[in-house]
């Protein structure tokens, strides 16, 4: 029998190359846009999870976070005179770095607040955001929107180079929360999540930890709202400060498994291509948005943790009562 | 045996007036002391006392010869008193092995701390056994243990238990004291607090009962469980 790790290490390594050479295999332009956006949205869902999920403060403001890394790319590179190709891809920290100062601010007021609270503080600043997009004309273009330099690639091609730079994204998300999970950081972040007082008192600096996690998952927010900024060339306040992003970032994290390291990838997977089936053979509709209601009920009603803890849970059970059936079959 | 803590005519109380009457009590290294008394006999502001999150109005508390009645909780933890409290205080989603491991999080040594986990691990098998379950998934005395466990992380001088046999059944209660005793034939220094006072003091090397306020009786713990005017005061004796 193979080592369990092992076995996981090798289905990890086919994953990774399957998205690592998945242009090669479907290179027609349909695919690749729907792999953009499934790559865009296992980063954004895994970054909103090192926060929502790690430390159990559900922000519905995310979308803020995007759209300011969005125009914080934009304007970096309209103000630099920076043209066309690879190189905007060199100012993406840059757009994640201003969204952490942003994050560290919004977070050291909203993270005073708990629970029901913090929610409503985070929707609070997105809609700021939003409005301050829209009537801030002469910095970001307004309801006219802000244009990025266009992206020389042609046919086929044209997704290709944004595929891989939200593929490094998601990856530098995954990195950073498996990391987080087994260090002693990411302890201090579920005991915050399981009883935040409780860990006060056992010495998890709480304040400090939640904030850190905040800026974390916001900065890589940011960093995937700009690449996004890019690729679809030209920004308006409505479309990249979009609540819809941000719930759908919350909705494929509860559907794979809140505060795992591979459930908001399984929820993205599940999620994001299906949403895409639905605009392409029904038309761009919001008709995905039944879906994702119709899902969301689901996973209350029979998956409240998600769908890789209940899988486990199942699985574990089977096991513990393999030994009992096999024992009981013994003369 | 040398005293580890000594209190000396403490008296503490809350707004309303004094409970602590004036505490005369020395816990010796190496010992369990087990204080019993009834509902209001002032045994939970003397923990209170002890942990520093009630400062006394009139005598002392010395531990290991220093005073200790000014400080912080925070700086009686550093000097080694941890105290496992009354309700249950385990993370319930997290596991086993990390609500353990949590109650070494204030120290930076790692191989100290994996060293801990090993001789934890050896000491409440339970720990090891049960290790990737989740905290809510076990009884009521398997996590008093896991909590045992996880303050004896903090490798303590003196290790407070507040009432540990809270909301247990009998078999379990039985399960927890051995579990006690086991920790104290290990070499660590025990003060417990039990409202149960045959299984308190069954297992006590030295034996205190409160009564208003004051230590009514004190000696070593089968003593006072056999004196008859003790028993018939506060055990429920015929």
């Amino acid at each position: 029998m193979y080592d369990r790790r092992v076995l996981m290490l090798l289905g990890l390594v086919a994953v990774l190359a399957v998205a690592l050479l998945l242009p090669a295999i479907a290179p027609d332009s349909a695919t690749t846009n729907i792999a953009v956006f499934t790559v865009m949205y296992v980063g954004l869902a895994t970054a909103w999870n090192i926060m929502g999920g790690y430390t159990g403060y559900i922000s519905l403001g995310h979308a803020g976070f995007f759209g300011f890394g969005s125009y914080a790319l934009g304007l970096l590179l309209a103000k630099l005179g920076v043209a066309g190709g690879y190189e905007p891809f060199l100012f993406v920290p840059v757009a994640g770095v201003l969204t952490a100062v942003l994050a560290a601010v919004v977070g050291w007021f909203a993270l005073r607040t708990r629970a029901a609270t913090f929610v409503i503080v985070t929707i609070a600043f997105m809609f700021m955001l939003q409005l301050l997009a829209e009537n801030l004309t002469s910095l970001t273009g307004g309801g006219a929107g802000l244009a990025f330099p266009n992206p020389p690639w042609r046919g086929g091609f044209f997704n290709i180079p944004f595929y891989y730079a939200m593929l490094a994204l998601a990856l530098v998300g995954l990195a950073a929360s498996w990391w987080i999970r087994r260090s002693k950081f990411g302890l201090g972040l579920l005991a915050i999540r399981d009883d935040e007082d409780k860990a006060l008192a056992v010495g998890v600096p709480a304040g400090a930890f939640k904030l850190t996690a905040f800026v974390i998952s916001a900065a890589l927010v940011g960093m995937i709202g700009g690449v996004y900024g890019y690729y679809v060339t030209f920004i308006y306040p409505q479309f990249v400060v979009d609540p819809l992003i941000g719930i759908s970032m919350v909705l494929m994290v509860f559907l794979g498994g809140l505060g795992t390291l591979w459930g908001p990838v399984l929820g993205a997977l599940i999620l994001e291509p299906a949403q895409l089936w639905l605009a392409y053979n029904y038309g761009v509709s919001r008709l995905y948005l039944v879906l994702y209601s119709a899902v969301f009920l689901l996973v209350i009603l029979f998956m409240p943790r998600g769908i890789i803890p209940s899988a486990s849970e199942l699985i574990a059970r089977r096991r513990a009562r393999a030994p009992a059936t096999r024992a009981g079959a013994t003369p | 045996m040398a005293a580890l803590l000594e209190l000396e005519g403490l008296v503490a109380g809350y707004g309303g007036g004094d409970i602590l009457l004036g505490i005369d009590l020395t816990v010796e290294e190496g010992s369990l002391t087990c204080i019993v008394g009834p509902n209001g006999a002032g045994k939970s502001t003397l923990l209170r006392v002890v942990s520093g999150l009630l400062k006394p109005t009139r005598g002392s508390v010395r531990f290991r010869r220093e005073s200790i009645a000014a400080l912080s909780p925070r700086a009686i933890l550093n000097r080694g008193i941890v105290q496992v409290p009354q309700e249950r205080s385990l993370f319930p989603t997290m596991t086993v092995w990390e609500n353990v491991r949590l109650g070494a999080y204030t120290v930076r040594d790692r191989g100290l701390v994996e060293r801990r986990l090993a001789a934890v691990g050896e000491t409440f098998p339970i720990v090891k056994e049960r290790r990737n379950e989740l905290a809510a998934s076990l009884s009521g005395g398997q996590q008093k243990i896991v909590e045992f466990a996880r303050a004896l992380m903090l490798d303590p001088t003196l290790l407070i238990l507040d009432e540990p046999s809270m909301g247990l059944d009998p078999k379990t209660r039985t399960t927890v004291f051995n579990t006690i005793r086991s920790m104290n034939d290990a070499g660590h220094t025990l003060l417990l607090v039990e409202q149960n006072a045959r299984s308190g003091l069954g297992i006590a090397t030295h034996g205190v009962v409160m009564e208003s306020g004051r230590v009514r009786l004190q000696g070593p713990g089968p003593e006072v469980l056999s004196n008859p005017e003790i028993g018939r005061l506060y055990l429920g004796a015929a």
